[in-house]
Order: structure tokens, then sequence, then C-alpha cells
């Protein structure tokens, strides 16, 4: 397992397009922002929680379909299928991995663009934390989208189609935590929300998301 | 005789058949006097206007709406667990039926927001979860659409019925978090006290069975179409091969 981890962030980091790319796409969204809503502070920092959250879960779905695609085309998936690990075991590694490289340096990247942002200075660290808690769920859910859609010649557009509704109580409780973290109220039931759906997430859909590779490869 | 019996698809064709003229007829009928009765026969409601009638459309389409749902999830299980093919069809079948209820329901709701709330949309947990159904809808078919293989097709999308199952549950309980409600509470309940009133709720009944069987009858419709289109793909590919 953890080879095959240490496998997929080397093909990830030098393969080149997937590692930054995700990062520079959140970048370009924050950057956006503020040229269509104005450049007034207020504005901005009212709905700085809301687009930083966005922006990650967009960035994030860039390179879902990456996934498990390069794998199926060049048979490794077959392999992994019948190695003598888990197939499950195998999702959540592609998962892990997957966070590693987007929704990890989204989180490390975050606090920048809240810069940007005009983010409440209250709120930089419930940002941070929220989104160290909740981008594992989007990575996950994003394997199990990318595992249903994997066997499809363009399978991307139908991948945000049926991902992007999963990713909804996510990033209620995520942007929810930023904004009354900013405001400064009390942030636990969004916080414990928020861990709840990853943790549940992480349980239970390597389980639903190897289902659907082993249908694909049938 | 079980219920099992109509997995056989000619078994089914032919019971589906054979009822679609009472079933239809029936909701027809249904239909046709509880909407006249509730849009000509029953009272201006005093703060409301005439605006409380769209409640006879409104209601049972959203009604049905979360059933559609429920039943496609049921379908999804049995084939799942049992892969009947018909059960499969079925959940296909009903997805667009719950896709166009879905839309009513927001339409109309829209429609009657419009002058009652001032406004066609809010944010509002009930109007967003409905938003929310309506995307799942939309990521349903479209994943039935872009399989080839049928098999495939029918697994793929009883496993994204089931996890979606728990994420619309999921996501009606967020969004209610989110925000606060501009809508009506319950109106209608098995085990509340207070209702609507009576004069609208013989009707009101009336028009949910009206659609309730409007949806078995357009369910039994494209099932049946459903199985009639994979035999004659069939046939063709026999004829090819021949």
């Amino acid at each position: 397992m953890i080879a095959l981890l240490v496998r997929d962030l080397t093909l990830a980091i030098r393969a080149g397009g997937g590692f930054g790319l995700g990062l520079a796409f959140f970048l370009i969204v924050v950057v956006l922002v503020p040229f269509g809503v104005g450049p007034e502070g207020e504005i901005l920092s009212a709905i700085a929680p809301g687009i930083l959250w966005v922006g990650a879960l967009l960035s994030c779905l860039l390179s879902l379909d990456r996934i498990f695609a390069l794998d199926f085309e060049d048979g490794s998936l077959d392999l992994l299928a019948t190695a003598p690990i888990p197939l499950e075991a195998v999702v959540a590694m592609k998962a892990v991995a997957h966070w590693l490289t987007t929704g990890l340096p989204l989180t490390l990247a975050a606090p920048v663009l809240g810069l940007l942002m005009n983010l409440d200075p209250a709120g930089y660290s419930w940002l941070v934390a929220s989104l160290a808690l909740g981008t594992p769920a989007l990575s996950m859910i994003g394997a199990f989208g990318a595992a249903l859609t994997v066997g499809l010649k363009r399978g991307g557009l139908l991948l945000s189609l049926l991902v992007l509704p999963l990713y909804v109580p996510t990033l209620i409780f995520g942007a929810e935590t930023v904004g009354r973290g900013a405001d400064g109220m009390a942030t636990a039931t969004p916080m414990l929300m928020l861990a709840g759906i990853t943790l549940a997430t992480l349980a239970l859909l390597p389980f639903a998301a190897a289902a659907a590779i082993r249908i694909n490869l049938r | 005789m079980s219920l099992w019996e109509y997995a056989n698809p000619q078994k089914f064709t032919r019971t589906a058949s054979a009822l679609l003229p009472y079933v239809g007829g029936l909701a027809a009928l249904c239909l046709a006097v509880g909407l006249g009765w509730g849009f000509f026969l029953t009272p201006e409601a005093a703060n409301f206007g005439s605006t409380v009638k769209i409640i006879y459309i409104h209601v049972p389409a959203a009604l049905m709406a979360i059933n559609a749902w429920l039943m496609m999830l049921v379908a999804s299980l049995i084939w799942l667990v049992r892969r009947h093919h018909v059960s499969a069809l079925a959940a296909r079948a009903a997805a667009p039926i719950g896709l166009t209820m879905t839309l009513i329901a927001l339409v109309t709701g829209a429609i009657w927001g419009e002058p009652m709330w001032g406004t066609y949309w809010a944010w509002d947990p009930r109007l967003t979860s409905f938003l929310i159904l309506f995307l799942f809808y939309l990521g349903y078919i479209a994943l039935w659409e872009a399989i080839e293989n049928p098999d495939a097709a029918a697994d793929l999308t009883s496993v994204l019925c089931l996890v979606g199952s728990v994420f619309a549950v999921l996501s009606r309980y967020a969004v209610n978090f989110w925000n606060q409600g501009l809508h009506q509470g319950a109106s209608l309940s098995l085990d509340k006290e207070e209702n609507v009133a009576d004069v609208y709720y013989q009707p009101l009944l009336l028009c949910i069975a009206g659609f309730v069987l409007l949806f078995v009858a357009l369910v039994l419709l494209r099932t049946r179409t459903e199985i009639r289109a994979r035999r004659l793909k069939a046939l063709i590919a026999r004829e090819r091969m021949g």
C-alpha cells in the first residue's frame, strides 16, 4: 500500500500537469472573483469563505479524472484489481495520493489567497482547519465519481455532474465553519459535522468505489 | 404466486399491458375530479386568494418527486441483490418522471412564491434541497445514457443511486443547518392533529392519489417500452450475426 502511494505521488509529481495545475487554478479563480464583484473590501470579506471553499472544490475537481483513467488506459488498474491487497485499499490509497497532491497544497496555499480576499483575521485558522478536515472528503467522493466513469471515453464532464451534487454537504459545513470563525462565533457544530462527513466517506466510499471499478473492469 | 414472477420480462409486459388502461384511466379520473373540484369548487383562502389552488399540483408533484427516487432506490437494490433486469429498467424508467415531477414542484412553487413571498426563488432549505434533488436526477440519467453496456450501466447507476440517496438525505439536513426557512411547515401529516382545512384536504388527497396512479402508469408504460427496446436491440444483433 505504501509502495502504491509512493508510486502515485511520484507519477503525479513527475508527469506534470496535475500537481501544480490545481493550485494555479485555485489562484486564478480567487483572483478573478474581485474582477467580477468589485474591489470593495467589505463585500470581498463577506464572500471570502464561500469563494475560497468553492475555489478549492473546483480545483479539486480538475484532477479527479486522472485518479483512475491513466491506470485504466495502460492496464495497470487490472493488475491492481488482481493484486493481493484488496481493491478497496487501492482506492483509499489513490484517494490519499490525490489528497496529498491537491487537497494538502490547497490547504497550505489558502491563507495567502485569504489575504487577497480580505478575509477577516479571525478566519485564517478556521480556513486552514476546515480545509484540512474537509478536503479528504472531497478527494474520496471524487475517487468514487472517477471510479463510476473510469470506463468512459469522455467522462470528464459527466464526472463533474455526478460529483458536484455530492460535494454539497461538505461545502456547506466547510464554508460555514470559516464564516462563523471569521465572525467570531462558535464553530464546533459545523466543524464536527465536517469531520463526520470526512470520516464516514473515508470509511464507506472505498467499498462503493471498488464495486464500481470491478463493474467497469468486467 | 409470488412477486418475483414479474421479474420475467414477458410476464411483466403482459401484466403491465393489461393493467395500463385501468391505472391510466383511474389516474385521469382522479386528476380530473380532484383538480376540477380543487380549482372550481373550493373557496379562496383568506390570506392567499386564488393562489392557494396551486397546492393541488405543487404538493402531489413534490411528493412524487421524492417517492420516485425512493422507488428507484428500491428497484436498484432489487437489481443489485437479485439481478432482475426488469427492476433495473424500472429504475431507469422512473428517473425522467421523477425529474419532471421535481421540475413541476420547483416551477409551481416559483409561480406561487412570486405573489406570496415576493420572489420567484429564495434559498430556503426546502427549495434548495429540491434543486439538489434535481441535480441528482440529472446525474443519474446522464450516467445511464453514457454507458453502452446495459448491465454495467444498470450496476453503476444502482451504486450511484445508493450513494446518492445517502448524500441527498445528508444535503437535506446540511441545507437546513445552512439557512432558515421561508417555506411553511408540513400541512399534511398523518400524525398531526391540525392539517390543512378540510375544504382543501379532500380534493388534495384525490389529486395525490391521481399523481401516484399517474406515476405508476407512466412507470409501467416506460418500463414496457424499455423492455421492448432491449428486445429489439437483441433481435437486431441476432439478425446481424445470422
